[in-house]
């Protein structure tokens, strides 16, 4: 009897724990809904907007100056990076076609001969590595321009991240959602507990953006960042914004292209799926 | 006053007593301005990140205007608490839990809740 109970007790406890998990696919239609309901009246597109689209004084600022946008000059840079051969001859499109407007909408993927999320990045650097060139830094710099160009060429295009159904897959997915809702560092902040608790709330003078479309315009030239480096250049991947968010939580910081991080990227790019890239965005 | 002791036994005598401690526990003048300080420093309180504070600039909304303290909790005790980790209360409180991560020392949380019982 006693047995049979454990063993009912356990059933169930299984069963619970299985419950608990939602399907990506729920997950994404639950946070998109969220978000429309919360801020009725913002087309799905404009949550790539960040807090643009929810401030309108806010918004007026960045239109007029996405007139003559800052992130021009980087865009046309990665072009330059993108065109320019490699020392055997070759160049990035013998790693990504010959089409630049159909690189970014590939990632993050799911690659399932080595199991892990792959992301641009990721691949930006594999190709210089497997041509004999030296990797570029993983945060600023020459791999945020060349994805900044990825990103413009590809503007418009929905982003649409699988999540295939596959264990390893799954459970990378899991990770990444749960770094989003964990609390963390020494402010006990979750990610979710600005982005989805608290969008359109202000920090002091900052406006929180949505979790919905953060990072359809990454990588991102941010004022911050440009007024920082000695060159202005404020390009930055959206790892870079990450460990920047985790150090303002006073967390340490996980590196860029961590199994984390890129784990983070999978569940974060996938609930703005059928958001058009917007890449590369402004941001203060 | 002996007489009205005396009839009321005990209890008054614990009045008394409370209203002994709460004068005593009033904070000075400097207690006040080192608290404020302590609130409105962005590496330490940093309370006007999400609160309106009568005096600070850019405060933040995400938090409730931190006024009329005294009406919102009676009890000084409860305040100092939900500043020390309000997260006791509710786990998904924003508040980063000021004493309980060590983010502020006894000491300041002290002097914080002393100028935030104040406004």
């Amino acid at each position: 009897m006693k047995k049979i109970l454990t063993l009912l007790l356990s059933a169930g406890l299984v069963a619970t724990a299985t419950q608990a998990l939602s399907s990506p696919k729920e997950d994404l239609e639950k946070f998109q809904t969220y978000y429309e309901q919360r801020f009725p009246g913002i087309q799905l597109d404009d949550f790539g907007n960040g807090p643009y689209a929810l401030d309108a004084s806010k918004r007026l600022q960045w239109e007029s100056m996405e007139e003559f946008p800052p992130y021009e000059d980087y865009i046309d840079k990665g072009r330059e990076i993108w065109e320019t051969p490699f020392r055997n001859g070759k160049s990035f499109a013998s790693c990504f076609g010959k089409d630049p407007s159909k690189v970014r909408v590939k990632y993050p993927h799911w690659d399932k001969a080595s199991s892990q999320v792959v992301t641009l990045e990721g691949d930006i650097n594999k190709c210089l590595k497997d041509n004999g060139e030296k990797p570029f830094g993983w945060k600023k710099g020459k791999i945020a321009h060349l994805g900044a160009f990825l990103g413009y060429e590809a503007r418009g295009q929905k982003i649409n991240v699988v999540i295939p159904d596959d264990p390893k897959a799954l459970e990378a997915y899991e990770e990444g959602k749960h770094f989003y809702y964990a609390k963390r560092g020494q402010l006990n902040l979750a990610c979710a507990d600005c982005h989805i608790q608290y969008p359109g709330h202000r920090v002091r003078g900052q406006l929180l953006s949505t979790g919905l479309g953060q990072t359809t315009h990454f990588p991102v030239f941010r004022a911050k960042w440009s007024k920082a480096a000695a060159n202005g250049d404020g390009m930055g991947t959206l790892h870079r914004r990450y460990g920047g968010c985790n150090k303002q939580v006073r967390a340490r910081p996980f590196k860029a292209q961590s199994r984390q991080y890129r784990n983070l990227e999978f569940f974060h790019t996938y609930m703005s799926n059928g958001l058009a890239i917007n890449a590369p965005g402004y941001r203060e | 006053m002996t007489k009205l002791t005396k009839r009321l036994g005990p209890t008054a005598t614990a009045l008394a007593l409370c209203i002994g401690l709460v004068l005593s526990a009033q904070a000075s003048a400097a207690d006040l301005e080192a608290g404020k300080k302590i609130a409105f420093d962005r590496s330490k309180g940093n309370c006007l990140t999400c609160h309106h504070i009568e005096g600070g600039t850019l405060p933040g909304n995400i938090g409730p205007p931190l006024v009329a303290m005294k009406s919102r909790f009676p009890d000084k005790a409860k305040l100092r608490a939900q500043i020390w980790d309000a997260t006791a209360i509710n786990p998904h409180s924003i508040m980063p839990p000021l004493g309980r991560h060590r983010i502020l020392s006894e000491k300041e949380v002290d002097l914080v809740t002393d100028y935030i019982y104040s406004l």
